[in-house]
């Protein structure tokens, strides 16, 4: 593998940190307070609406977009498409935090937070939250040992601890050193096996609203709903990719990389096709546009989600002059992103109707700062991280 | 990557075994239904509204009393759902029947738990906290439960409801049918036992199906011809019968599948014995092995 991945050498403490931490500050309280007062104290969730915005947005969403990972390590290392694995690394890493942030939104979601560990010896196999919570414990788990030869090639050779942990500096040496050249040997295995579980659970995500047919508005509950989750989970990865390498190289003021994000938009063409195709399709089949006019907002949010968030950004990607441009795919694929977004907060938040309760839900002050500061503290260990490993692209002069 | 050819093919032999060896895989979906459980009955027709179910039930139960106990008039001005401190409640609609002087005839209908036979609870808690026991009583486990709420996501009638306000060990709170009582010879639930017009009827479910037929068809005219709870969502333990319309009193309409058979149809069809992730690994191996020849080949030719 040639990466010519290098540790960054910029400046740490830009502005926008600075409103990071801002953020970060006002989810840790609301955290706080979420420990204190109980959920009811920091949500607007009830016995009516007992899922909101954390397990939309922080759970549900954060899978979803966490999915370049898994699509570009298939494309990369699988279907042996070695030139793209340059954008591997970056990839990785927004799935290793993205799932683990899944984690820790989960953490303050659940009631019994320190329970966490329980569905490890209560099995239900029936259940469908069952399987998901079995994938991504393991997926999380292959994803820092898929981490662990970057941070081993960053300190073979140069572990030098401070103090009194300097004796050690011998033994964690050979650590890194053995594991990477076990990890590396056996490393095949845990590429499919990311691939294979992620395949599992994406699918599966969009199996957990089957159990209430009668509480999911028809235009999304389908028994295709696995199906589509899998699918925009395939269409979305990509974009991600485009979306945070334009994001990071204008940040770091690095080579935009387009001969890699053209050619990726146009794979991205062939699986958002398929899911609009699956997505269409599956509404014709099942007569459910006869509800696209009803004009409620559940009807106008499938129709924003359709119309910007799949057909428009498919059309756009069509064109070859939108394909070779920075800006184009940057849109492009921000819509693809924000499409994936708003359905899932359609499927689990605004699709959602308690059958003989009131439940007009939306997610109070708390709920918001506790997901804007997860977003937030992910942003800021992904800058900390490509700041002192080799993740990101960068010519040598830059390199510390 | 080191894939070799050897280790390749041992990897999949083993994983392919596993997959032929696997029994035959379109298990289809069966009622888990205990085969002689309880039920009971609710005749709409005779309930008052004095609402001494309510306060059996929190006694029994440990609860807090119900709100305005003794209140059987303005209580009723705001429609109640059961909730963290009230397993049962009655609330009063006006359908639009009229007595004989012409005055707006109240229907009082009690809510519940209605103990579904295969329920959506059930089939959703991750750690298999809820559970269908063979009396026919949906019972809650609280030393299994993570506070996931998927239990109030699947249910069809809007019951479990949340101790919200407790940060650390909150609890599903739903009616128990008096598991407690009812699975001890002759026990009965709290609030059958104080039912002062016999609005409620206890015994084994084909027992109290049998006796809401029969109050149907000996009385013609009264009540509407259909015993709700007897198919909705595949069958429930409680039942109701009804002089007004069921919907009119909120219990909602609902279809005859139980909720969880499509997604335990989809997910046992996919994963038992593992069988698709299994295949796929051996695909993707496949697909990766051979793109790592022809990698290795175009090198040695020289090729990039």
């Amino acid at each position: 593998m040639e990466h010519k991945a290098r540790p960054l050498n910029k400046k740490f403490w830009t502005p926008g940190v600075m409103v990071m931490l801002v953020f970060m500050a006002a989810g840790a309280v609301s955290i706080i307070a979420r420990f204190t007062g109980g959920i009811g104290y920091v949500t607007n969730l009830s016995d009516a609406r007992p899922w909101g915005l954390w397990v939309g947005v922080d759970v549900a969403t954060g899978v979803a977009l966490a999915a370049g990972g898994f699509t570009t390590a298939a494309l990369a290392h699988i279907f042996g498409r070695h030139n793209y694995e340059s954008i591997t690394r970056p990839a990785l890493l927004t799935a290793v935090l993205g799932y683990t942030f899944v984690v820790l939104g989960l953490l303050v979601d659940i009631g019994r937070s320190w329970a966490i560990w329980k569905p490890m010896f209560n099995w239900n196999t029936n259940s469908v939250l069952f399987e998901v919570a079995m994938c991504v414990m393991v997926y999380l788990t292959v994803l820092y040992i898929e981490f662990f030869p970057i941070v081993a090639e960053q300190f073979k050779d140069r572990v030098n601890l401070p103090g009194i942990l300097s004796v050690f500096n011998n033994l964690v040496d050979s650590i890194l050193k053995r594991g990477d050249a076990f990890v590396g040997k056996i490393m095949w295995i845990f590429i499919i096996l990311g691939v294979v579980l992620s395949c599992m659970h994406q699918s599966s995500l969009g199996s957990l609203m089957l159990v209430a047919p009668t509480k999911l508005h028809p235009l999304w509950y389908t028994p295709m709903l696995p199906l589509l989750f899998l699918t925009s989970a395939f269409a979305v990865g990509y974009p991600m990719v485009v979306f945070e390498t334009t994001l990071a190289t204008s940040s770091f003021k690095l080579d935009g990389e387009m001969n890699i994000l053209t050619p990726l938009t146009r794979i991205t063409v062939f699986l958002l096709g398929m899911y609009m195709f699956l997505k269409i399709g599956d509404m014709i089949y099942r007569g459910t546009y006869i509800y696209l006019l009803q004009g409620t907002y559940q009807t106008n949010s499938f129709i924003v989600e359709v119309l910007f968030g799949v057909m428009v950004p498919w059309v756009l990607l069509l064109f070859k002059r939108i394909r070779q441009s920075r800006t184009g795919i940057f849109i492009a694929a921000s819509m693809i992103i924000g499409g994936v977004i708003l359905n899932r907060i359609n499927v689990f938040i605004v699709g959602y109707k308690s059958p003989l309760s009131e439940s007009g839900y939306f997610p109070a002050p708390g709920e918001i700062f506790v997901t804007l500061g997860l977003i937030a503290t992910l942003m800021f260990i992904y800058r900390c991280v490509v700041t002192c490993l080799p993740v990101l692209q960068a010519p040598e002069e830059v390199s510390s | 990557m080191k894939l070799t050819r050897r280790t390749f093919f041992k990897f999949m032999g083993a994983a392919g075994s596993t997959v032929v060896g696997r029994a035959s895989s379109a298990n289809a979906w069966e009622s888990k239904a205990p085969p002689d459980s309880y039920g009971c009955l609710v005749d709409l027709s005779r309930c008052v509204g004095c609402r001494k179910c309510e306060e059996a039930c929190s006694t029994v139960n440990g609860l807090p009393a119900p709100e305005r106990a003794n209140c059987q008039c303005t209580i009723f001005e705001k429609k109640r759902r059961p909730d963290d401190t009230a397993y049962t409640v009655v609330n009063r609609y006006f359908t639009g029947k009229l007595d004989t002087f012409d005055k707006p005839l109240p229907t009082f209908a009690k809510v519940q738990c209605m103990h579904c036979q295969d329920a959506a609870c059930v089939s959703a808690c991750i750690v298999g906290a809820l559970t269908k026991d063979e009396t026919g009583a949906v019972h809650y486990d609280v030393s299994k439960c993570i506070g996931c709420r998927y239990c109030m996501v699947a249910c069809p009638f809007e019951i479990p409801a949340y101790e919200y306000d407790d940060p650390i060990t909150p609890r599903v709170m739903k009616c128990t049918f008096c598991y407690d009582r009812i699975k001890k010879e002759g026990g009965i639930p709290g609030c059958v036992t104080i039912c002062p017009t016999e609005a409620l009827t206890f015994g084994k479910r084909e027992t109290v199906l049998k006796i809401a037929h029969d109050r149907l068809r000996e009385n013609p005219g009264k009540y509407i011809q259909h015993v709700y709870g007897e198919k909705e969502v595949g069958g429930t333990s409680w039942m109701y019968i009804s002089a007004v319309p069921f919907e009119k009193v909120n219990l909602p309409v609902l279809p005859e599948t139980p909720s969880p058979k499509l997604s335990e149809t989809i997910q046992h069809s996919l994963f038992s014995y593992l069988w698709s992730p299994i295949a796929l690994f051996g695909v993707l191996g496949a697909v990766m092995f051979t793109s790592k020849k022809h990698t290795d080949h175009s090198n040695r030719k020289g090729g990039d």
